[in-house]
């Protein structure tokens, strides 16, 4: 979008409208709700506000499906800026996930660090102080320069913004699969702890309420950013550069703790983050949700830059900005505090009662627009789409297992399967990531789940992202539910129960019959895991459009899932702690291979079905770990997942580097070794057991629907698997802490 | 009679928070912040300089906090033997400051790294280390800029003068250059000026200092300042 302060407005016509992105249907329901054409700044802002970003146009009617109250709830899916689940001790905490998939593949540093940016200001809006961050990457193959180059500044990104802002990241995913090649995911998942009584609302009300922008200038960066997400990758996405904002963590910092400020003080009727779409959104949004109206000034916003329009500055998605409704008569304490912290703070405008959005710049009225018309759940349009079933499902499920040659030499597959970048240690990246800062990290990132402390109480709280694209590829439903199911299972496991998720949708192109067909299926699996698990969404973020040219990347619904413990003693890690305990599987494998982690490395081929949930079964298994956590009688917990029984053993006797713990286990085989090793089938955990725990864990076991089966004990420095196998830790661990580093070039 | 620490704010700091709470509500003394706009140090017994970014580090790490109001009473207590201990970033305004020699640079990996290292504690009877009953300790570290780097007399100057407190090694005290995390000179983590009244260290004590984070390692280092000042 060429700069337009030089020129004269275009012409308002359909041509221009899809220009913008909007449809000719779009264009002509804004001229009947308007009851004219609108002006250059109104197509603008139109334009971005009905953008797929901003409106869920093609999302909404069925995010509307999903379970969004019940359980601690405090505020629910939609509401604000992130959802608030209460922990009890008059505590809250607001959590939300989101995507910055489009500008991280065109401007992978900034494009993730302003990412983290988004999602943190999302937070603090709420009254909340940020205390956890966590990220869920996915990425092409690293044999690729170009993905080692995303790889690499994307985690820089989110490391040196995370960093310098001061909230510890404490866990997430990465995975890598060519499906990802030119359409990297990059969510961050932000976590913030707040009183009860001192949260914040995004809404305007009050006649006459001042209204200020505050932090960081107006420039013309990120002007469409919205719109841009809302486009396919392609070879044109590099010239969209100019569309990714750029990020100051340090900037975002100081208006953390002037906007707590003010918020605590009681200053503040409401207040929003300017992110996508910038002042439109935040004064359409806030506006509409307070039934009011807004009159604002655009002399009166601080600029970066001269010469910028009316339509440049509505549409800057500059950052670390906020849109602030005061209370009348505390403008002067609200500004004398962002001065404090030294930031520019302005009164635009005020809250009106008209139904009316009147955007003024040198004296003319640039933009009159009934705020209600703009917004989702308002005037924005609302779409169903068209469905098919996919082609190539079928096929994939017509996949022979019973083809695949059986391994000559298990030792040297499973050392494969362990060396994938998928299954070995993310050290590499964790390493970059401020894990620690503000000292409440109990469990940090590389294991099942991360745990807070919440200081003042003996809570903690548990944080975990999941999603297995190529389970939903194969099966949307199915791996839908996995995800859930998974996400859950990890946070019980480290001794927590499950409160409610947030989830980061990723998906191709909407207008594509067969992927809506999958979005469709992919809501209805989610929505029943999280009915089952008593788990409502809290929000979250549709990202459509994330296709290349080649195709669309996998259906990746990614599930960031919150869990509380509510006593320190129940924490709980995966890895063994150690000799002589006994090994447990808890759970039965079916030697389920359908998109496993084997059958890609060895095989090259993802085909098959998901492995199938049984929502009961994993229920049940879930209820049965939290009892056995609770009793004190296991030591540890790991989930079993990609790379099967095989690499969860591994795991658990390394993932502590400082002392590792061998094992000496019998893996029951059905069919083939291989489908017994790597089978990915769910609902399955390992724990551990001391001798003198031996009995009450059986009784407790046997009392419960789960099956449960003795592996072995763990003893001495190797892993011995069924008398013939034998591991040696050393080389596990090199292994699992340092292929990424050496794939990455740079040998540790 | 409890020892006050001042733990300095600056814009951008964010390790103040953790450095008050482990010194106040884990260790049990006293504790203040203190906001780099103002001069006066409040009566504190020990100045803390905690981790964080001032100013968001866009210059160099630490060269603006340098030239903060409250920058000037605090070289002016360190001058008079007033205890200051500057963590991570604080480490970097104290460099910056001139309150200590050398240096740091960007980590020889070039990447911000945080994980748990080793301490070789090098000398146990010291303001800083008296209470300190091990001879490796455990500490995290958190940084992108922690290379040691001064000129050779000058390094020389420390070791012959007792100057590095601690270094970066293994679990059983081995210095070898595979312990090294950023590629400091001689595997430096710690040093004070000659008076011995000045700490500046990469590694961060107020994260190892609550049992409930399962790491107390750190406190020995809060511990033995309150116990130098109370002799």
């Amino acid at each position: 979008m060429a700069s337009y302060s030089m020129l004269k407005e275009p012409e308002v016509n359909l041509e221009l409208a899809l220009q913008h992105g909007l449809t000719e249907e779009e264009y002509d329901l804004i001229i009947k709700k308007l009851g004219r054409k609108p002006n250059f700044t109104e197509l603008g802002i139109f334009s971005v506000m009905w953008s797929e970003h901003c409106s869920y146009k093609n999302s909404i009617a069925l995010l509307k499906t999903l379970p969004r109250e019940g359980g601690r709830l405090l505020v629910g899916a939609g509401e604000e800026n992130a959802g608030l689940v209460d922990i009890g001790d008059g505590l809250a905490i607001a959590f939300k996930i989101e995507s910055h998939n489009h500008p991280s593949a065109v401007e992978p540093y900034q494009g993730a660090a302003t990412g983290v940016g988004g999602i943190l200001r999302d937070i603090f809006t709420m009254g909340a102080r940020p205390i956890a961050s966590l990220n869920s990457l996915r990425f092409g193959s690293l044999d690729s320069a170009r993905t080692r180059f995303l790889f690499e500044h994307v985690v820089q990104g989110i490391g040196d913004y995370g960093n310098c802002f001061g909230v510890p990241t404490v866990g997430g995913e990465v995975y890598f699969d060519e499906s990802y090649k030119d359409n990297p995911l990059v969510n961050a998942m932000a976590i913030g702890l707040v009183n009860v009584n001192q949260t914040a609302s995004a809404v305007a009300e009050g006649k006459g309420n001042p209204v200020l922008i505050v932090g960081s200038s107006t420039g013309r960066d990120g002007i469409h950013g919205a719109t841009f997400a809302s486009e396919e990758i392609s070879e044109k996405s590099e010239s969209k550069r100019p569309s990714v904002q750029v990020g100051d963590p340090f900037t975002e910092k100081l208006l953390l703790e002037a906007t707590l400020e003010i918020i605590k003080n009681g200053w503040v009727v409401g207040i929003q983050d300017m992110g996508a779409a910038g002042i439109s959104c935040s004064t359409s949004e806030m506006s509409a949700k307070g039934k009011s109206g807004m009159k604002i000034d655009l002399d009166k916003v601080p600029l970066r830059e001269e010469g910028m329009t009316a339509y440049e500055i509505m549409l800057s998605e500059s950052q670390e900005r906020m849109l602030v409704v005061a209370r009348k008569g505390y403008e002067d304490k609200i500004i004398e505090t962002f001065q404090k912290w030294d930031l520019n703070s302005a009164i635009i405008g005020e809250v009106t009662d008209e139904n009316t959005l009147s955007i003024n710049y040198n004296g003319e009225l640039k933009a009159d627009i009934p705020p209600f018309e703009l917004v989702l759940g308002g005037g924005a349009p609302v779409y169903i789409r068209e469905t098919t079933e996919p082609e190539y499902l079928k096929q994939m499920r017509s996949f022979n297992f019973g083809k695949i040659p059986e391994p000559d030499d298990i030792c040297d597959t499973f050392l494969r399967v362990f060396s994938s970048p998928n299954i070995v240690s993310k050290r590499w990246v964790y390493q970059q990531y401020d894990s620690m800062v503000r000292t409440n990290t109990i469990t940090g990132p590389g294991c099942d789940a991360a745990v807070i402390y919440i200081k003042g109480t003996n809570k903690a709280i548990s944080a975990s992202t999941d999603c297995n694209g190529r389970y939903v590829f194969l099966n949307p439903k199915e791996g839908a539910k996995i995800a859930v199911a998974e996400s859950a299972r990890n946070v019980v496991c480290s001794g927590a129960v499950p409160l409610a998720i947030t989830n980061c949708l990723n998906f191709g192109n909407p207008y594509k019959p067969e992927m809506y067909w999958t979005f469709k299926k992919v809501i209805e699996g989610l929505g029943e895991a999280c009915r089952y698990f008593h788990t409502p969404v809290t929000g979250g973020n549709v990202s459509f459009y994330n296709e290349s040219p080649d195709a669309a990347v996998y259906p990746t619904p990614v599930i960031g899932m919150l869990g509380l413990i509510e006593d320190l003693d129940h924490i709980t890690t995966s890895y063994f702690k150690n000799e002589n305990e006994l090994i447990y599987l808890l759970g039965v494998d079916n030697e389920e291979l359908g998109g496993s982690e084997y059958l890609k490395v060895i095989h090259k081929v993802v085909a098959g079905d998901s492995p199938s949930l049984d929502l009961q079964a994993e229920k049940d298994l879930q209820k049965l770990v939290h009892d056995l956590i609770r009793n004190g009688v296991i030591n540890s917990a790991h989930d079993i997942s990609e790379g099967g029984i095989i690499t969860a053993l591994a795991e658990c006797c390394i993932m502590n580097m400082e002392k590792p713990v061998g094992a000496e286990v019998h893996i029951p085989i059905r069919a083939r070794t291989d489908f017994a090793f790597f089978s990915e089938s769910q609902s399955r955990v390992i724990v551990t057991v001391s001798e003198e725990n031996e009995d009450s864990f059986e009784k407790i076991a046997s009392e419960s629907f789960t099956p449960f089966i003795l592996l072995g004990r763990t003893s001495g420095s190797s892993l011995k698997i069924n008398d013939q196998f034998d591991f040696n830790l050393n080389h596990l661990k090199d292994i699992y802490f340092n292929t990424i580093s050496k794939l990455m070039n740079e040998a540790d | 009679m409890k020892p006050v620490f001042g733990v300095i704010v600056f814009p951008g700091s964010n390790c103040d928070h953790d450095a008050y709470y482990a010194v106040k509500k884990v260790l049990g003394y006293n504790a203040q912040f203190i906001w780099h706009k103002d001069t006066d140090l409040k009566n504190s017994d020990v100045i803390i300089l905690p981790g964080g970014f001032s100013y968001g580090d866009y210059l160099r790490t630490g060269a603006i906090a340098r030239f903060s109001p409250v920058m000037k009473s605090i070289i002016e207590f360190a001058n008079n033997g007033g205890f200051v201990i500057g963590i991570c970033n604080g480490f970097q305004i104290l460099l910056e400051s001139n309150l200590l020699p050398g240096v740091l640079l960007k980590n020889k990996k070039i990447k911000f790294e945080c994980k748990d290292v080793f301490l070789k504690v090098e000398n146990r009877d010291h303001p800083f280390t008296n209470s300190v009953d091990k001879t490796v300790l455990k500490i995290p570290i958190a940084h992108g800029d922690g290379n040691y780097f001064a000129e050779p007399d000058v390094i020389k100057s420390l070791e012959d003068k007792g100057q590095i407190v601690f270094r970066y090694s293994s679990a059983d005290g081995s210095t070898d250059d595979e312990f090294n995390p950023n590629g400091s000179i001689n595997n430096i983590a710690g040093i004070t000026n000659e008076r011995k009244n000045i700490l500046g260290l990469m590694p961060h004590p107020e994260r190892a200092s609550d049992s409930v984070l399962g790491n107390e390692d750190g406190a020995a280092i809060f511990h033995s300042i309150a116990n130098h000042i109370l002799k």
